[in-house]
């Protein structure tokens, strides 16, 4: 799969100074790009509330997933003298989103603005530590990171005083054991002290008690990437790249059975159209899209009708999936939606934590009866059952997000495929198997 | 208070609270698993949910965890409605997924809290036509079995194990619908409080094994409310008999005392009743005679005893293991001035130091939640988790103080569990040790001081006169102690609720009164001051209340030949004499009466031996550390001739014909003689309702209204029924008939309710979810401060090591330092083998190392295996009490040690 192509006459700002060639930008290199220069500045011209400000201003909103204002979550640190310390700053670097690769791309191909934006994000909400918190399998990113990490301190952007404005901050990359789960926030947190990867309740939010119970933001490797470029060239700039109601771009990526798979930055609120057709180069011969995943696996499927939606978190919400991560997964009429649903839900149920009783027994419950249907041993009542758990396992019913992203696959699935799933039953067969 | 609204009618409740804990509280059925009382909220099994609305005008509403909702004023909730049931059946459906179908042979049908809760929600209907996941279990050692395939995942285990009681050898494992919770291996649970998991396992994943050992069904066991005997905290329990054995033990909630948790030896020791060491029969031998006392007709034995009392000089001993009502019966027989306390010189004075320092009265003694509640804690001397374990525990709850308070700073529900531990982390408010040994609270310790018994006391004068200029200072203390000193100082002036807790084990009087100076000087300062001193068996307080005479009356009366009849009760002279004191005492006594309930040397000695009814068949007044009165009743019936000691005492007054005082139908006419002893006895009385007592003219039954069999289970004797036991002793009924309601909270003698068959049928007992039961918590406080804040102003020496001489240092340990509980077998397989505790500075000199042996010259040369204890200082030697072959309580203050390589 070819990662990226530039796309000629947009601003780039993420992956502008990435290479083609697949290698990675050193510090001198980013440097020369502009790298570390909203860091100088910020560090000497504005007071940690006014980079929060900043990203206020500039309606950054959280590129994980859930899309929350980015500078809002910053604002509920404690930055009175009662604070307590240390507080730390979490870059969710776990990307385990099954057809997600967007942050890898940026940490591997410029690891320095990753390490930039969380030096300024940590500023703003006075924090002392950073954590990467990289995904097990993503060595590349690690070794890059490694190296990048350590050429910042040995320039002065990490450790004691930084650039002798008084302020410090110690990074640390810390790998992760390789749970789905550990994505979600607060799990990565608990993951991050050593203890079994299990959410936590919210509240209390992780900004009043994270890691090890001290203020802590988590953000994500995208979100923090954006943050030098919003300190750097303004938050009207940075507004005035999205084209629809959300600002700023967006790494979009596109799998499947498209011609050309791959990963494009492109202004907040592209429909999936244009990426399908401008940038991935159409279906393949014999292939016809039946419908998209927009943002990951736990983001519901999207009917070939809205594809010309904007991809933003606003517009997204009114289809009935979310933007998710952005990366899309299309898919064709070549492959069973039961088989693909069923595959998604196995991978749900093993990643759940076990936490929680409805996402523990009810995933598996919910992929035993989807491979029922497959193997053609469904029963008449089954569909109904599936119905009930979409809504069973929905927010608010279950612990964390994890049970109510898988549900969204299978409730919009149950939409978009009820006439497959019905045949599978009435048939006792699955026709793609022949 | 707040007023929430429950489908449509309003309620006041404690908006501090969480909404389960209020739903609970107010009377209302709603299922729960992963919730406890005790270990408060996390939200993880989905069972409690309710629907809430956001106002009166709000029809739609949503589903929230009753656990995880505040009782804020102005709450809207809906228990009943419709999807909010449908949800709670959905929850309970899934966990069945993968339960068994093994209830008619699981060990926890019949109190299955998970039974109960399906039952509740109304789901019957199995649709899941898939495979269930399995397990292998693991062989947890003698308390628990383990059946994984029952789990529901609820993790009330390991929050119980970990979080609660400080283990680290039972963790979850493995992760999604795999969940396992167990150790790295197989072994048994090293937890002292891993019995309760037993009550903490909603189902039969943990069940008890000494119970399985003699199965019964639960509704079969005939039950009543109890006393714990193994040790001075004097938790509630509930033994449970059939077919005259005693298949169990269980906790019985009292929120002053124990709560819902009680210790393995206090649940595991039981089984000394059913055991081979019980005297079963009366026994006698001619005085010269060269053989233990032999069986006999009670008749003959009776007329041998009432010879012995009529001639010559009478000397009772009596023991702090036996009820108030006991020793005042054997008072009663011998005459005040012929009354021993049945502990050694050295244990006695101690005795009475405690029960001098709490008539004195610096701070009232520490109920449960004053010792959960302590925000600074000073422990001087004693090993609280062995000797009093109960107490240990609830001082693993006191250091969350600093994360509760931390909590309501950052506007985190105090219920809300994994949140307020997440935000305290490793943060716990003060808790100072200063101990002779290395112990199992040093985990949670702020810091740690060890030394010898008379350095422990300096530091505690110390501490004293850092807090009060008036109490007495200490000269020359080591540079070394001054920062520990300077905290412990900073620490308790600094707290809200200050606890010093001490005790008798360390065998040091001025430790005590150390302890008494610090609680004084507090107090001068903090009303809320508390002070702990922990006495070594389950009625040392209430003996020394009886004002005995010491047991070396006896000792000097044999040796003057002024002792003719020695009446021992419930005792064993080896055990609290050296062994040739206690050796010439019964040579010089010309008889020995002893009456007891289990065999020792002392029985051996004895030309009578009268069979005494042990704890649960019998019934009784014990005083607690605490100084409560606590009532304990029969939960069995002793096969005949086995009595009550106060019975067999009564009865050889009777036929020594000399007595006329003894004038006793039932308990209540011995306990009220006792309580005319004194101002501070008079409230024994009160611990519990006369036997007297009726509910609309009902007694209340011992067994449950399911107890089966009673028409069969003496056919083989008899086809007629035997008529029910008449109790004169109690208001309680050896029968299924009786008052089916609640009944006065001393007398319960089961928790159930009706959908409501486990334990956690206790919130329908109680005042509120985890507060009083219903009409208060049972027993009756007889020492309250009022003394004149006076201090003690002896301070000893510090200590010198000695040149070829060791200054023994008791140990104790949960498993096998207490002579009842440490014939029962399970206790007996976790009962250490003796050893000899030494230093490595003394180590090193002798030349001996871990596993070497020393002979000790105190105990007589025996030869003991040397265990290294890090913490010994140089001089000292650590000798377990109670170990097999150790029974020896009073220890010599000093021993020589020959064998190392060194010496």
């Amino acid at each position: 799969m070819t990662i990226t192509e530039k796309v000629d006459g947009m601003e780039t700002p993420l992956t502008g100074n990435i290479r083609d060639d697949g290698t990675v930008l050193n510090l001198k290199e980013y440097e020369r790009v502009g790298g570390y220069r909203a860091l100088r500045r910020a560090l000497r011209e504005l007071a940690p509330e006014e980079v929060t400000k900043a990203v206020t201003d500039a309606d950054l909103r959280g590129r994980g997933g859930a899309g929350f204002p980015t500078g809002k979550k910053w604002s509920f640190v404690d930055m009175s003298d009662q604070a307590r310390h240390p507080k730390y700053l979490v870059a969710n670097a776990d990307e385990m989103e099954p057809s997600t690769f967007k942050d890898r791309f940026l940490m591997e191909g410029d690891p320095h603005q990753l390490i930039e934006g969380m030096i300024l994000s940590a500023y703003a909400i006075g924090a002392r530590y950073a954590y990467v918190f990289l995904r097990a399998s993503y060595f590349r990113p690690a070794r890059r990171l490694r190296e990048a990490i350590a050429e910042a301190y040995a320039a002065g952007y990490l450790g004691g005083d930084i650039l002798g404005s008084g302020y410090q901050l110690d990074l640390y990359l810390h790998i992760s054991a390789g749970r789905y789960i550990c994505g979600e926030e607060t799990a990565l947190l608990t993951a991050l002290e050593g203890r079994r990867s299990i959410p936590r309740s919210k509240p209390p939010y992780p900004q009043v008690s994270g890691l090890w119970g001290r203020p802590t933001v988590v953000n994500n490797v995208e979100t923090l990437c954006n943050v030098p470029h919003i300190v750097d060239k303004g938050s009207q700039w940075y507004r005035n790249l999205g084209r629809g109601q959300d600002a700023g771009t967006k790494l979009y990526g596109m799998s499947g059975k498209v011609n050309r798979p791959g990963l494009w930055e492109l202004p907040m609120g592209a429909s999936a159209r244009e990426i399908l057709e401008e940038h991935a180069g159409g279906m393949r011969a014999g292939h016809r899209l039946t419908a998209l995943q927009p943002g990951g696996a736990s983001s519901g499927f999207l009917a070939p009708e809205h594809l010309d939606v904007p991809m933003d978190f606003s517009s997204m919400g009114h289809t009935g999936t979310r933007l998710g991560t952005g990366t899309i997964l299309a898919i064709d009429d070549q492959v069973c939606p039961v088989a693909l649903i069923r595959n998604l839900e196995h991978f749900f149920a093993q990643e759940s934590c076990g936490w929680c009783t409805p996402c523990r027994e009810g995933l598996p419950f919910v992929e035993r009866i989807l491979t029922a249907i497959e193997n053609g041993e469904g029963q008449a009542d089954d569909l109904d059952r599936l119905h009930d758990y979409t809504r069973f396992l929905g927010p608010g019913n279950t612990f964390c997000a994890h049970a109510p992203g898988a549900m969204e696959p299978l409730e919009t699935g149950l939409k978009i495929f009820g006439d497959v799933f019905e045949r599978h039953i009435t048939e006792g067969r699955c026709s793609w198997r022949h | 208070m707040a007023t929430i609204f429950i489908d449509g009618r309003p309620f006041e409740v404690d908006g501090d609270k969480d909404l389960l804990d209020q739903c609970l509280s107010l009377g209302f059925d709603l299922p729960y698993f992963c919730w406890h009382p005790a270990l408060g909220s996390v939200g993880s099994c989905r069972q409690c949910a309710v629907k809430q609305f956001k106002d009166e005008n709000d029809t739609e509403g949503q589903i929230v965890m009753a656990c995880m909702t505040p009782a804020s004023d102005g709450t809207r909730i809906s228990i009943d409605d419709p999807e909010a049931r449908r949800f709670r059946a959905g929850i309970v459906e899934l966990l069945m997924t993968n339960h068994p179908h093994d209830c008619p042979v699981c060990d926890e049908g019949g109190e299955c809290h998970l039974q109960d809760m399906t039952v509740m929600t109304g789901h019957n209907y199995r649709d899941y036509r898939f495979n269930k996941r399995t397990f292998r279990n693991q062989d947890l050692g003698p308390f628990l079995n383990h059946e994984m395939n029952r789990c529901i995942t609820c993790y009330r285990c390991v929050r119980f194990y970990q979080d609660y009681a400080g283990g680290t050898d039972l963790v979850a494992m493995a992760s999604k619908n795999h969940i396992y919770f167990g150790r790295h291996g197989d072994g048994a649970l090293e937890n002292e409080f891993s019995g309760n998991l037993v009550e903490v396992c909603p189902t039969g994943v943990f069940t008890d094994k000494s119970l399985k050992a003699h199965y019964t069904r639960k509704w079969d066991l005939q039950t009543a409310p109890s006393v714990c005997v193994h040790c001075g905290h004097g938790c509630n329990i509930l033994p449970g008999e059939r077919y005259d054995s005693l298949r169990r033990v269980r906790n019985r909630y009292n929120g002053r005392v124990n709560g819902y948790f009680i210790c393995d030896r206090g649940r595991y020791g039981y089984e000394f009743v059913n055991g081979d060491h019980r005297i079963r029969e009366a026994r006698l031998r001619d005085a010269d005679e060269d053989r233990p006392a032999q069986p006999a007709a009670l008749e003959a034995v009776m007329t041998r005893i009432g010879g012995l009392l009529r001639a010559g000089r009478v000397l009772g001993v009596g023991s702090p293991r036996a009820t108030l009502e006991a020793n005042f019966a054997l008072r009663s027989l011998v005459g005040a001035e012929n009354f021993c306390s049945g502990v050694a010189a050295q244990g006695d004075a101690l005795n009475r130091e405690v029960l001098g320092i709490l008539r004195a009265g610096p701070a009232p003694t520490a109920t449960l939640p004053d010792l959960e509640k302590a925000d600074a804690v000073l422990v001087l001397g004693e090993d609280v988790a062995n000797t009093a374990p109960r107490l240990a525990l609830a001082l693993r709850q006191s250091v969350r103080q600093h994360g509760l308070e931390l909590a309501d700073r950052l506007k985190i529900p105090r219920w809300q569990d994994a949140a307020v531990r997440e935000a305290a982390g490793a943060d716990l408010s003060p808790l100072f040790l200063a101990t002779p040994v290395s112990t199992r609270l040093e985990d949670i310790a702020s810091a740690t001081r060890y030394g010898p018994t008379a350095d422990i006391a300096r530091l505690g004068f110390a501490v004293a006169h850092g807090l009060d200029g008036n109490a007495p200072a200490v000269n020359g203390l080591p540079e070394a102690d001054r920062q520990w000193i300077d905290d412990v100082i900073a620490a308790l002036a600094g707290a809200r609720r200050p606890l010093v807790v001490s005790g008798t084990g360390c065998g040091d009087r001025d430790v005590l009164r150390a302890a008494a100076n610090v609680a004084t000087a507090l107090a001068r300062r903090n009303a809320a001051t508390r002070l702990s001193l922990v006495t070594a068996e389950c009625n040392s307080l209430g003996l020394a209340m009886l004002d005995p005479r010491p047991l070396e009356l006896a000792v000097s009366a044999g040796q003057d030949r002024d002792l003719d009849t020695l009446v021992v009760l419930e005792n064993d002279l080896f055990r609290r004499l050296p062994r040739q004191t206690a050796d010439a005492l019964l040579s010089a006594a010309a008889h020995v009466i002893t009456v007891d309930c289990i065999d020792h040397d002392t029985v051996a000695r004895s030309e009578v031996v009268l069979p005494a009814a042990a704890f649960s068949e019998s019934e009784g007044t014990l005083v607690n550390s605490e100084g409560r009165a606590q009532r304990f009743y029969k939960s069995n019936l002793a096969a005949h001739p086995i009595q009550e000691s106060w019975r067999w005492l009564q009865a050889m007054a009777a036929v020594s014909g000399g007595v006329e005082t003894i004038d006793w139908h039932s308990l209540d006419d011995v306990t009220a003689q006792c309580a005319a002893l004194s101002d501070e006895l008079a409230a024994i009385t009160e611990a519990a309702p006369p036997a007297s007592q009726r509910v609309v003219h009902l007694r209340i039954p011992r067994q449950s209204h399911r107890y089966s069999g009673r028409t069969a289970m003496h056919a083989a004797a008899t086809l007629h029924e035997p008529i029910p036991h008449r109790d004169l002793d109690s208001p309680l009924s050896f029968s299924m008939e009786g008052y089916l309601g609640e009944p006065a909270p001393a007398l319960i003698p089961r928790f159930w309710a009706p959908g409501w068959n486990s334990i956690q049928s206790l919130n329908k007992f109680q005042s509120e979810v985890a507060g009083a039961l219903v009409g208060g918590d049972p027993g009756r406080r007889l020492l309250e401060p009022g003394g004149d804040g006076r201090y003690f102003d002896q301070i000893p020496a510090p200590f010198k090591p000695s040149k070829g001489q060791w200054r023994v240092v008791p140990l104790y340990h949960v498993f096998g330092s207490e002579p009842l509980s440490a014939l029962s077998p399970p206790l007996r397989s976790r009962t250490p083998d003796p050893y000899l505790a030494i230093g490595p500075e003394d180590a090193r000199r002798l030349g001996v190392k871990d596993g070497s042996t020393l002979q000790v010259g105190a105990l007589d040369g025996r030869s003991l295996t040397v265990r290294l204890q890090p913490a010994l200082a140089r001089g000292m030697v650590g000798v377990p009490v109670g170990l097999p072959g150790l029974a020896q309580e009073a220890l010599p203050e000093w021993t020589t040690l020959q064998g190392g390589d060194g010496s």
